[in-house]
């Protein structure tokens, strides 16, 4: 029996783990994928954005400025790659100039600080790729670029070490209340909870119905993203946003933590687990893209994906205790700025846990930092130490990204152990540049089987059943 | 402890530059290669074609592998093997270099030789729309789980691409029991060579189909299905022409790059058009002292002509130990004139110059009934006839030294013209 | 008259076989595309090229090749007997895998060295 079970380790969920991993409190997270931050929060913008353009009044506004601090802090103290780069919304036009404006109004109003309109001169200074037809700018200097999955994964780890468990491969399939206890029904047996909080991202609203009345509906959407190369990764120095219009958000570019580009993304209405990208998708996203920026080389692209967003009619995120179902807190319609919100919305529903009940006693040790090995980042002398005390890290397996094994076994050992080729990535970006994994899959694949002592051919590319390897050659296969 | 020459890759081009520094008086040679062995991408290559020229026999990849690591093992020349590098540093003239036996390492050289090869361009290069499952592979990393781990990568497999390695691995795949279905070829023409048209899939019955694409690849964990178009003059896949294929596995073969992280960190001048580094006649790049050659200046169709592109970078490194930089730097610029793409060397310097300097390149298209005309200032300095170009076969021409004497502005162009033009 | 590419060597060279009359050859780069224009025609055959098991710390496979043309029609044949064998390291180039491999009169030799 635990006291609180979180449904969904995405962003959302991890962050709700990790503060409760604060608090002397039995959690448990369920997740129905093999791994943590392999939804949402996997494919999208990777942005903390600024807070100027969520409606005043709304949760938007309120949680994305505060989370926007908050992830700061917490990138620094659990070491998550993230950068305050800055974001400049781009006009084109008189009219869009009206809507900058627009922009640093609602922005003063939500408590963006900072905020700034730059005429072309200025933005042509900063930005020397942009556009001749960009005439003006609104600057939001806190905006930042973040790794989202490596961010889930942190808060994941810590809550770990301060005693929250996860569930992994555990689907949740019905839901029930007897004597006050939630019956969490699944594909591994039931679990039972004194709270359930639901951040289940795009099957959050199937969730709620578990066991509430409808109150919210998602429906999902999808955008697709080109990953571009390293040598466009400097191309733009802030995160490039379009004017926002009747016609939707315009498409972004803009650095990632890790040095590429990115660029996306469309809108299109969804299934919840499509995530497909399509040639009219991708041909949107490159025409808008030039627009901002005419120089990118598409070429240079390394890989395109796809993201739903858990949009909601009401366009806010759905935080609430349900009215009927006491211990029941839903954590929907985490579109963005869910990212950006994520943590601080986690320190809220810990506070909406207490004032219905829950017993927050706080732990005394508990473990609230992190520090990964990134030999890539390191001086030479640095270099040499890591290799002197494990001769591991002497090793590159990840030629692109300059990735050694001895980050490759601490991904695999570490408190929430990647058990994929693409969850070794996730952890330590081995197979993330531009051969995408053509030499060090392989590599990574041994080192999985090797460390976890499976065979081979059961090490997953990403999923579970996503296997790579279909049987061996001298079988007697030849016809 | 100063090396003579340090070849960073032990594969066709470093074994071959090695030998060649070490035969021509370089004493202290070293090779770094980051595999556990030497031979680079021909230990997976286990077809024949290789060495007819170089050995005037049909050989296996490892078979040519396999004779060069021999000859290395008659010389004093260093190895260093599961050995990455990690920076090559052209004003210091050293490698930062690690391995896990001897950690990390900071290693002098008088000359270095670039030979790291070339990777596959892969799914996100070329931007295929579609879901993401597990199932489609380089045809190159194919190669290795079939060839070298023994594991087989798919039952049903699609093809997209026409390039070698992806017709060696139709026939490789066919002979250990899969179903090829096909192999898809976005240009008009093949981009392999005719051969392996002939003897990988015409010789188990898989088709070829020119001028198409995939358009969508579905599958929830693993392929399910392949949609393939035919594609118009400007590649935009045609409506209507959509046709299904059940596979369970897609393998790339959609071109290979230059890999040259560490020639452009170590700040050394390239040539959009190759991927490489801009070359010199002896395979010098920008930064004096440091050569290169093979797959990592230009991508070569055949290992012999890497062999010997890479005898030349080895020659240049040890005359350079011995005779230290070019003392006339004069210099020729060859450039890419109409239907002619990627020359190398890039620039000429005529003292250098014994007899002749050799011209390689790609045709932009198939030609027929063309002359390669050589060309200063307006002037025709050369013209030689040919039946057939296409991309991809590189072309080679040789340019008599008395011929430089003539270049007038610095700069020479080729291009391919109409017979009679 | 037959059209052939000519797989002797990289070069491709475009045969034309004239079965009436000797399977004269023309279009050929060298004497061996001529033998192969006329072989191509009366009796097809192929090099094959794959892998064996191969017991050895360093290893799992070997390459191997037959060391001579076999028929074309025997080609799955020859893979099946291929299927069978694996053999011991340490391994040089060229060391008989299988000898006269279904009596086609062609041995099966390793192309690699492997250690033990």
């Amino acid at each position: 029996m635990y006291d609180v079970a979180i449904i969904g380790a995405g962003i959302t969920g991890c962050s709700i783990a990790y503060e409760l991993g604060k608090y002397n409190v039995k959690a448990v997270v369920i997740e129905k994928e093999n791994d943590v931050s392999v939804g949402t929060t996997k494919a999208n913008s990777a942005i903390i954005h600024g807070g100027y353009d969520p409606k005043p009044g709304t949760l938007m506004a309120k949680y994305n400025i505060q989370g926007n601090k908050y992830t700061k802090e917490l990138c620094k103290k659990l070491d998550v790659p993230f950068k305050q780069i800055g974001a400049l919304v781009v006009a084109f036009s008189e009219e869009e100039k009206k809507t900058l404006e627009e922009l640093l109004e609602r922005g003063k109003e939500n408590g963006v600080p900072d905020l700034e309109i730059w005429d072309q001169k200025k933005l042509r200074e900063e930005e020397p790729n942009i556009s001749d037809e960009a005439v003006a700018a609104l600057s939001s200097p806190n905006v930042g670029i973040v790794s989202p999955w490596e961010f889930a994964l942190a808060m994941a780890e810590v809550s770990v070490e301060n005693g929250v468990e996860f569930k992994l491969n555990t689907e949740v399939k019905g839901i029930s209340k007897e004597n006050d206890v939630f019956k969490i029904e699944t594909n591994n047996g039931v679990i039972e909870a004194g709270y359930v909080c639901n951040a289940a991202g795009v099957y959050a609203d199937k969730v709620n119905e578990m066991c509430n009345e409808k109150t919210f509906e998602i429906t999902p959407n999808k955008g697709e993203y080109y990953l571009m190369d390293k040598s466009q990764g400097t191309l733009v120095n802030h995160v490039i946003f379009q004017c926002p219009n009747e016609k939707g958000k315009g498409v972004l570019v803009s650095p990632t933590v890790h040095g590429n580009l990115i660029v996306g993304p469309d809108s299109q209405p969804s299934a919840a687990n499509d995530v497909s990208t399509t040639r009219e998708g991708l041909d949107f996203v490159r025409t808008k893209a030039v627009k901002s920026v005419p120089g990118i080389n598409f070429r240079e692209s390394i890989r395109n994906f796809a993201g739903v967003r858990a949009r909601t009619k009401m366009h806010d995120f759905q935080i609430y205790e349900d009215k009927k179902n006491k211990g029941f807190i839903n954590v929907g319609g985490m579109e963005s700025p869910g990212l950006s919100s994520a943590c601080a919305v986690a320190r809220d529903i810990v506070k909406m846990l207490g004032n219905s009940g829950l017993s927050l006693e706080e732990k005394k040790n508990i473990v609230d930092e992190r520090h990964i090995d990134r030999f890539k980042h390191l001086s030479h002398e640095e270099r040499a130490k890591l290799v002197e005390k494990d001769p591991a890290y002497g090793k590159i397996i990840c030629r692109c990204e300059t990735i050694t094994e001895g980050e490759i076994v601490h991904a695999l050992h570490r408190p929430i152990p990647a058990t994929s080729i693409d969850a070794v990535k996730r952890r330590c970006n081995a197979g993330m540049g531009r051969c995408q994994g053509g030499f060090c899959g392989p590599r990574v694949q041994e080192i999985i089987a090797r460390e976890l002592n499976i065979p081979l051919a059961e090490v997953p590319q990403d999923r579970l059943g996503t296997n790579i390897i279909t049987g061996e050659t001298k079988d007697g296969g030849a016809q | 402890m100063k090396y003579d020459v340090i070849v960073v890759g032990g594969g066709p081009a470093g074994l071959a530059a090695a030998v060649e520094a070490n035969k021509n008086g370089a004493e202290k040679v070293l090779v770094i290669e980051r595999d556990q062995e030497l031979g680079g991408i021909l230990n997976q290559c286990i077809h024949n074609g290789f060495g007819l020229h170089y050995f005037k026999e049909e050989l296996t990849g490892p078979e040519y592998a396999g004779k060069f690591i021999d000859m290395l093992a008659e010389t004093n020349i260093e190895v260093m093997l599961d050995t990455m590098v990690l920076d090559v540093d052209e004003n210091e003239k050293c490698v930062h270099a690690m391995n896990k036996k001897n950690g990390y390492m900071k290693l002098e050289a008088k000359a270095i030789v670039l030979n790291m090869g070339c990777r596959e361009r892969t799914r996100g290069a070329i931007a295929i729309p579609g879901d993401r499952p597990a199932g489609v592979f380089t045809a190159g990393a194919a190669q290795r789980y079939v060839n070298i781990e023994g594991y087989m990568v798919g039952k049903k497999v699609l093809i997209l691409g026409s390039g070698d390695i992806g017709l060696i691995m139709a026939r490789r795949m066919s002979l250990e029991g899969a179903k090829v279905v096909g192999c898809v070829e976005l240009c008009p023409y093949s981009n392999g060579l005719n051969r392996n048209i002939v003897q990988c899939l015409n010789d188990y019955n898989i088709p070829l189909y020119l001028s198409h694409t995939i358009t969508d690849i579905q599958g929830d964990k693993r392929v399910e299905k392949v949609i393939v178009q035919k594609v118009d003059e400007k590649n935009q896949p045609i409506p209507g022409t959509e046709m299904e294929f059940d596979v369970d596995t897609v393998l790339l073969s959609v071109g290979l790059i230059p890999e040259n992280e560490l020639t452009r960190s170590a700040g050394i001048e390239m040539d959009p058009a190759t991927s490489g580094p801009v070359v010199y006649e002896n395979m010098e790049t920008s930064a004096e002292g440091i050569f290169a050659s093979g797959n990592v200046v230009h991508v070569h169709d055949l290992v012999d002509f890497v062999t010997a592109e890479s005898q030349k970078a080895g020659q240049s490194a040890a005359e350079y130990v011995k005779n230290g930089e070019t003392k006339d730097q004069t210099c020729i610029a060859i450039k890419n004139g109409d239907g002619v793409n990627g020359i190398v060397p890039q620039k000429v310097r005529p003292s250098n110059v014994d007899k002749k300097v050799e011209v390689m390149f790609r045709a932009r298209n198939v030609f027929k009934d063309v002359q390669i005309k050589v060309k200063s200032n307006g002037q025709e300095l050369a013209s030689f006839k040919r039946e057939h170009m296409a991309p991809g076969e590189m072309e080679k021409i040789v340019i008599p030294k008395a011929f430089l004497d003539k270049v007038e502005n610095g700069e020479i162009t080729v291009s391919v013209e109409k017979v009679g033009a | 008259m037959t059209e052939l590419i000519c797989i002797v060597c990289p070069k491709g060279c475009h045969l034309k076989v004239d079965e009436e009359n000797g399977y004269k050859v023309t279009g050929n780069g060298c004497p061996r595309g001529a033998a192969y224009g006329e072989k191509e025609l009366v009796n097809p055959t192929r090099v094959i090229t794959s892998t064996v098991k191969v017991e050895s710390k360093q290893a799992r496979r070997v390459p191997v090749k037959t060391a001579g043309d076999i028929p074309k029609s025997k080609i799955y044949d020859v893979m099946n007997e291929l299927n069978k064998v694996t053999v011991k390291a340490p391994v040089q180039v060229g060391d008989v895998v299988i000898p006269d491999v279904l009596g086609l009169g062609v041995d099966i030799v390793a192309c690699k060295k492997v250690a033990e």
